[in-house]
């Protein structure tokens, strides 16, 4: 076993990052529980001056639409509607209103612990229609699988899901693509690769010449995958490496894989601050149609007005800091978010208000 | 509890004042929760409180689920406002306990929440001397919210204000953290894991007596750290004594089994309730008596020292990680709801 959470470890680990930084190196981390473990360590102020860490899209809650949630909220409130969902994604704004106000205001907002209660609610209720927003990155899709196979088996008439789920290969290609992104490595979601393995990520090295590292939750897990990214980018052989290795095998959960293939087929999906991204979402087969909420109860909805001035599309980017966004702090909170980032717990926002990253802006 | 009880429901007539509500304060309040002044069952009761201040306080209690591992809504009632006089450095005597049940509610829930309230009392050592019942119709309340008021003496000379707090001072915690709130997440509805944790749920009279007893004027002030857990209580003394707080992540007491469940639900154990642990601050030369006097009692068998008050003007909780880096430890916002990953 080793010393996760042992000072002395993370103390040498520190002096090698400090013997191999260098150049100057932006890495991204990719996924938001590692934005949370590198707040909660404090490890950003430990870490060489010139290692810039740059929270990225990292949860799948933040990266939800505002027009898509405006949507889903109308459909909550349809007397109908049991709206099951993560709990969230409640107080994640529309661009009017947010999942709980809906339900203060009597639409039955239920939160759920794992798709499969959404399922089990339908069977209770066999007088409402059941929706599950269906919100996640491929460590999270599989369990929605398992809850449509569920229904299916059942043959539930009144549960659906309104699928708002994300890829994450994909959006690493848009932030690449993007000429405003300056990145040179990325910080690989250990999750994400506990389903996906290393290949879908190969394009970034071979194509993109960036290091990829997939990358554990605990502070030394992140130290020790910073200094692997280190030694590809001083030696100049970007490629994908595994430092979590306890958990991720390069061929990933092929069964898995092949369960959201089975109920799956990827669309394009718009991505808030970020916009739209190809074949980066997913939505059920033709064959499971009747268990699509968004096409069993078609919802038109004016379009609202996006919220002004929030940076989170440049944080998301990681072209600004959250602290850099004239809101942070201000106007946008923990208890009343404007965007995304600030919204979940795992959110770039949330994560610097929460441990104070705001204090420490000169040496970020 | 007689064999009649065992399937019947309160009804709306059990609110009404008349045969019923009367039937129901005799065969269960004052069954169990009887002493000389609630038996006097007159519309005010009248208390001697001798010398001394009085502390006064009130508490209303909605838990959801209403009986959970450890303990139950009424033991919580209880306990809750006996814990609020406690730390304020009262001596708690007297409480009152109103009662709004939804129709229907099983009367054999109804004795058993009353019969833990007493025993809470009788281990608190307080008496409950007045009480109302209100009965809702369905859905217009969720089983049962139960509202105590509790009356406590204050020794004279006795002032345990955050204004108190001085640099230097020692933060002392009476136990492990954030048990009470995993304990009710886990028990909510559709939580898929179980754990092994309960609630710490208990009253605290006792160990803050042994505490002022060891530590008198050296002891500055006393919290429990209940909603929003001890990095809001530690912020709110922080901005109430006007002093800086230092804390250090490795001393802090927390069961594996909550980091475990706190890490896949995505919360902080920090910010979880506690309903049966104090925390202290105190003059730093008597720490070790008032840690001593708190470790020789079973509620505060895990008593340790896990920051200290610092001349810092900002006001600010800190928390020294186990990197060793320094990070602020923020007020809670909002309700703490699980992420999905």
């Amino acid at each position: 076993m080793q010393p996760y959470k042992n000072k002395d470890y993370a103390q040498h680990l520190l002096d090698r990052l400090r013997e191999e930084a260098v150049r100057p190196l932006s890495a991204m981390e990719v996924c938001g529980t590692h934005t949370v473990a590198i707040a909660r360590s404090g490890l950003r102020d430990l870490l060489p001056k010139n290692i810039r860490l740059i929270s990225g899209p990292g949860c799948p809650v933040c990266v939800t639409d505002d027009l898509d949630l405006d949507i889903v909220i109308a459909l909550a409130r349809q007397p109908e509607i049991i709206m099951a969902t993560f709990g969230d994604m409640m107080r994640v704004p529309g661009t009017q209103s947010s999942l709980l106000e809906a339900k203060s205001r009597g639409a039955d907002v239920r939160v759920v612990y794992s798709p499969t209660d959404a399922v089990a609610l339908a069977a209770e209720h066999p007088d409402k229609q059941v929706v599950f927003l269906a919100v996640g990155f491929e460590t999270t899709i599989p369990t929605i699988a398992v809850a449509v196979e569920q229904a299916v088996q059942q043959g539930l008439q009144n549960f659906s899901i309104f699928s708002l789920h994300k890829l994450v290969p994909p959006v690493m290609e848009a932030l690449l693509t993007d000429p405003e992104v300056k990145l040179d490595a990325f910080i690989n979601p250990g999750h994400v690769c506990t389903i996906l393995g290393t290949e879908p990520f190969r394009f970034i090295a071979e194509q993109y010449g960036k290091p990829c590292v997939v990358t554990g939750f605990e502070a030394i897990d992140i130290m020790e995958a910073l200094l692997m990214i280190l030694n590809q980018y001083n030696q100049g052989r970007p490629a994908v490496e595994i430092q979590y290795k306890r958990a991720v095998r390069p061929e990933g959960n092929p069964v898995a894989r092949a369960f959201i293939n089975k109920y799956f087929t990827p669309v394009n999906a718009l991505w808030r601050g970020i916009g739209e991204v190809p074949g980066s979402g997913l939505v059920l087969r033709d064959e499971f149609a009747q268990l699509d909420a968004q096409k069993r109860f078609p919802i038109t909805v004016t379009p609202g007005k996006r919220v002004k001035n929030c940076s989170c599309g440049q944080v998301l980017k990681g072209l600004k800091l959250p602290y850099e966004c004239a809101l942070f702090g201000k106007a946008c909170t923990p208890m009343k978010p404007v965007g995304p980032c600030m919204v979940s717990t795992e959110g770039s926002c949330a994560a610097y208000y929460r441990y104070g990253a705001q204090k420490v802006g000169g040496t970020v | 509890m007689s064999k009649t009880q065992q399937d019947q429901v309160i009804l709306l007539g059990h609110g009404s004042g008349g045969t019923l509500t009367n039937q129901l304060i005799r065969t269960v309040f004052q069954d169990a929760l009887h002493n000389p002044i609630l038996d006097e069952m007159l519309d005010a009761a009248i208390l001697d409180l001798g010398q001394g201040r009085v502390a006064f306080t009130t508490d209303s209690f909605v838990v959801d689920p209403i009986f959970f591992p450890g303990g139950d809504i009424g033991k919580l009632a209880v306990c809750g406002t006996v814990n609020d006089l406690a730390v304020s450095g009262a001596v708690p005597l007297y409480l009152s306990s109103a009662f709004i049940i939804e129709e229907g509610f099983p009367l054999a829930d109804l004795q058993r929440i009353v019969n833990s309230m007493q025993a809470a009392a009788s281990t608190a050592g307080v008496r409950v001397v007045t009480g109302d019942t209100k009965v809702v119709g369905r859905g217009a309340a969720d089983k049962i919210f139960i509202n105590t008021a509790g009356i406590g003496v204050v020794p004279s000379g006795r002032d345990l204000s955050p204004r108190r707090i001085q640099p230097g001072d020692l933060v002392l915690v009476s136990g492990t953290l954030g048990d009470h709130g995993l304990t009710i997440l886990a028990q909510r509805e559709g939580l898929a894991f179980t754990t092994p944790v309960i609630s710490d749920c208990t009253p605290l009279n006792r160990i803050t007596s042994a505490v002022m007893e060891a530590g008198g004027e050296a002891v500055r002030c006393m919290r429990d750290p209940t909603r929003g857990g001890l990095a809001t209580t530690l912020n709110e003394l922080a901005t109430q004594g006007e002093q800086g707080i230092l804390v250090q992540e490795t001393l802090i007491p927390l069961r594996r089994e909550v980091v475990g469940a706190c890490e896949m639900l995505g919360l902080d154990p920090l910010y979880l309730a506690n309903e049966g642990k104090v925390i202290v601050i105190v003059a730093p030369e008597a720490a070790d008596k008032v840690l001593e006097a708190m470790r020789n009692l079973p509620e505060g068998q895990g008593a340790v020292a896990v920051g200290r008050v610092t001349g810092s003007d900002r006001r600010l909780v800190l928390l020294e990680t186990e990197l060793g880096a320094t990070r602020i430890m923020a007020m809670l916002e909002g309700e703490p709801l699980p992420r999905i990953c």
